[in-house]
């Protein structure tokens, strides 16, 4: 049993298709592919925005914020 | 009509290879700017003459025995058979230089067959396969930055990249290496062949230099000790990235005909082949090259929350995770060992730093080592039963043989690597003091610099009428 059901190379490379393992699972990859896209976008967006969330909270006195401007 | 036609194949593959050596000098631009990007200012020549100075050392070295290291060892020797000649790849042979594929009178060692098959082949296949072993040696030079003794690292360099990683390849990375025979061992753009190794050497090296001062607290927690320059760190991983291109393409043959391979593939389609001559195509792995690199920047970036160092290098570590079984991968399969192997080799950096006191400066051990080792075993898993070459007799790829084979490149790259460092270390050569360390080691050369800036400076004010 072989994962992409060759086992030996004793053929002709015309008659050959795909040799990927697990073929027939295309569907399944691209939806777990999708997901974790889509997965990432929902990370990602709570990670920022809890980054931000912390900025938002920082330099009450604006000070590091005038220095930033002032080093451009 | 065959004739001309081999002739074209012949020259198409110097050609090929040629532009893949050419690419791949990219990789070595990559490392020079990456390593000056994390070194701190007072170590930055230094650290750059220490990386750049490994490409002559590695090339004259690789021409003098590596190349002959390749084709002489893949049965062990004593594992599957003894030693092979190969005297195309003896750095006296006519072959190893200018060559037209004639036999002059009273040449010695040059048969017909090795000049008709190496006289355009041989300077290319060469260069190739050094610019790996440069590569090799360079991935340890990153890790062991700011306290090494240049003259150590190189010294190691060769050993890595002039005997280790080759003598691995030819038992690994070779149609007829005995790892291949017996073990079903396949990866097909090195995961193992030359991330694993170079991963287990700077682990060696590493250990035995001890961190760089400042590193851990008191308390034995890790300060960290960021790039300078994360502007050249970005831009040489991106052009390490570049040179990879070429690194694949080095991997494969270009263009070969089932009756030249002989072994059982039928028909007359040509193809490409990966190095153990077994089909994919340049399509295959521009699809699963640039997926892991994908599914490696991805992860990396949620991972290490947004660090451009770490986002890049996972990206890096991505592409060499799936590097073993690239060449037979569906695309969402490289993505998604693209993601998964970096992440978990993002989370070991920190634990071995945490719980052994291990300074990597730039994750070399992770990237390479440690990705390149599970890059091999999840290969065993994902191509189990698949055939490990064209020839008859070899055994299937399967996990037992890849994990074995993972282990073996690790340690064969770690073993050699900490004897040598013992010996180094012994004599006072590995690490400069800590003075030097402190003061920086490029202190005596930025004092000249210095003198000469203040002393032409003088000069020319001297001359303001």
């Amino acid at each position: 049993m072989s994962t992409n059901g060759m086992e030996s190379w004793a053929v002709d490379l015309k008659d050959v298709g795909a040799i990927y393992p697990f073929q027939g699972s295309e569907v399944l990859m691209v939806i777990v592919g999708l997901v974790f896209w889509i997965g990432w976008h929902v990370i990602q967006t709570r990670n920022e925005t809890a980054e931000i969330e912390a900025d938002m909270t920082a330099d009450r006195s604006g000070d590091e914020t005038r220095e930033a401007i002032d080093r451009y | 009509m065959e004739g001309n036609l081999n002739a074209l194949t012949t020259i198409f593959t110097e050609f090929y290879y040629w532009v893949t050596i050419v690419m791949m000098f990219l990789i070595h631009v990559g490392f020079c700017t990456y390593e000056v990007g994390v070194s701190r200012r007072r170590n930055h020549l230094k650290t750059l003459m220490k990386n750049a100075m490994a490409i002559p050392l590695v090339t004259v070295t690789f021409y003098f025995f590596g190349w002959w290291i390749y084709f002489g060892f893949p049965n062990g020797p004593g594992i599957a058979g003894g030693l092979v000649t190969a005297p195309f790849a003896e750095p006296w042979n006519p072959l190893m230089g200018t060559h037209l594929s004639g036999v002059n009178p009273g040449e010695t060692g040059v048969t017909p067959t090795d000049a008709a098959l190496w006289h355009r082949l041989n300077g290319v296949f060469w260069g190739a396969f050094l610019l790996f072993s440069i590569t090799t040696a360079s991935i340890v030079s990153g890790a062991i930055i700011e306290r090494a003794r240049s003259g150590a690292f190189w010294i190691v360099a060769v050993l890595v990249g002039s005997v280790l990683w080759i003598l691995d390849a030819s038992w690994g990375w070779h149609p007829q290496g005995w790892m291949v025979k017996l073990w079903g061992y396949h990866d097909a753009y090195a995961s193992g062949v030359v991330h694993a190794i170079a991963g287990g050497a700077a682990l060696a090296f590493l250990i035995v230099l001890g961190p760089r001062i400042g590193k851990f607290r008191p308390d034995g927690t890790a300060r960290d000790i960021p790039p300078h320059n994360v502007w050249l760190v970005t831009i040489g991983l991106f052009l390490i990235y570049t040179g990879f291109w070429g690194f694949y393409a080095a991997c494969n043959i270009p263009l070969i005909s089932p009756a030249t391979i002989a072994g059982q593939i039928t028909g007359e389609t040509w193809t490409a082949t990966n190095i153990y001559l077994g089909p994919t195509t340049l399509s295959a792995i521009t699809f699963n090259f640039l997926m892991s690199l994908s599914g490696g920047m991805m992860a990396g970036y949620i991972v290490s929350k947004g660090d451009p160092f770490w986002t890049f290098s996972m990206g890096l570590c991505g592409v060499i995770s799936a590097s073993a079984g690239n060449d037979l991968y569906h695309p969402i399969q490289a993505l998604l060992i693209g993601a998964i192997v970096p992440s978990i080799c993002y989370k070991l950096h920190y634990f071995v730093e945490r719980r052994f006191k291990i300074d990597d400066a730039v994750g070399a051990v992770a990237v390479h080592g440690y990705g390149g080792f599970l890059g091999v075993v999840v290969a065993g898993f994902m191509l189990w039963g698949q055939p490990s070459s064209p020839y008859e007799g070899f055994a299937h790829i399967n996990p037992l043989g890849n994990f074995a084979g993972a282990v073996l490149m690790f340690v064969l790259g770690f073993a050699p690597t900490f004897v040598v460092c013992k010996i180094l270390n012994s004599m006072n050569l590995l690490r400069v003091p800590a003075k030097v360390e402190l003061e920086g080691v490029d202190f005596a050369l930025n004092h000249a610099f210095e003198a000469s800036v203040r002393e032409v400076g003088t000069a020319e004010k001297a001359m303001i009428k």
